[in-house]
């Protein structure tokens, strides 16, 4: 009964992960085509100039917390043994980076320019507890520039 | 208050310095979100009131690095920084730091 048990929350999250991991990538991909024309850089920390007159700088921020299903954490437990690539956790990572980086894209829409762009990220997850399900957390920033 | 991740302000001169300025935060979840965001983990998905939790930790501690950084008589931060750490579960601390330094608008450049 509880071998039952464990393969049917396999199988329910295996559906919903990947449902859930589906409609975000295609969110994602239909947004950063939308943000193409505005440019990122991850330069300028030292003298930065422009000949255009600034009118405006400003920190903006994105941030997004996104978790691993059960089934991913299962996968990676048996990749565990063998090593390699853990497919299962790079698309969770891939997923989060590129939300909080669109998230601060979007809070720049008007600015022609992101400089200085750095990505933190953080594990929240118990590190007592080694079933504990890993969550991802990033905090992407930047200095958005307006031109005159 | 201008706040700027580079070392100047664009279209703005430094004209003096305070030193270094901070802020930071821990922040928890209550026990009934936390449960939410356990059930979550199951499915899988973005946990929406994590992303809360981090927003409002990060505005709190840029709040309190622009107190201390308006204390000192400072109208701008310059070369901000975040740093992030898990203390525990379900709890997020934020760290913000940067330099506090008086500016001035360029005129007749």
């Amino acid at each position: 009964m509880d071998l039952l048990l464990f393969f049917l929350l396999l199988v329910l999250t295996f559906c919903s992960g990947s449902i859930i991991e589906k409609n975000h990538f295609k969110k994602i991909i239909k947004r950063e085509k939308a943000l193409l024309r505005s440019p990122m850089v991850n330069f300028g920390v030292k003298k930065w100039s422009s000949k255009r007159k600034v009118i405006d700088t400003k920190l903006v921020y994105g941030e997004a917390v996104i978790s691993a299903d059960y089934f991913k954490c299962f996968v990676a437990g048996l990749k565990n043994l063998f090593g390699g690539r853990m497919t299962s956790f790079e698309s969770v990572m891939d997923r989060a980076r590129r939300e909080a980086i669109l998230r601060m894209r979007e809070s720049a829409i008007g600015s022609h320019l992101i400089l200085n762009v750095k990505v933190e990220s953080i594990m929240i997850n118990d590190p007592k507890n080694p079933q504990s399900v890993p969550q991802c957390a990033v905090m992407a920033y930047g200095t958005a520039v307006t031109y005159e | 208050m201008i706040m700027t991740n580079i070392e100047t302000i664009p279209g703005m001169k430094i004209v003096g310095q305070y030193g270094l300025v901070s802020g930071s935060t821990v922040r928890a979840k209550n026990a009934i979100l936390d449960f939410g965001a356990g059930l979550k983990n199951v499915v899988g998905g973005e946990l929406k009131s994590y992303t809360e939790l981090l927003i409002q930790a990060r505005q709190e501690a840029i709040s309190r690095m622009q107190q201390q950084a308006q204390t000192l008589g400072a109208n701008a931060i310059v070369n901000v920084r975040f740093a992030t750490s898990a203390i525990t579960a379900g709890a997020a601390e934020v760290y913000a730091y940067g330099t506090a330094v008086k500016a001035q608008t360029i005129t007749g450049a």
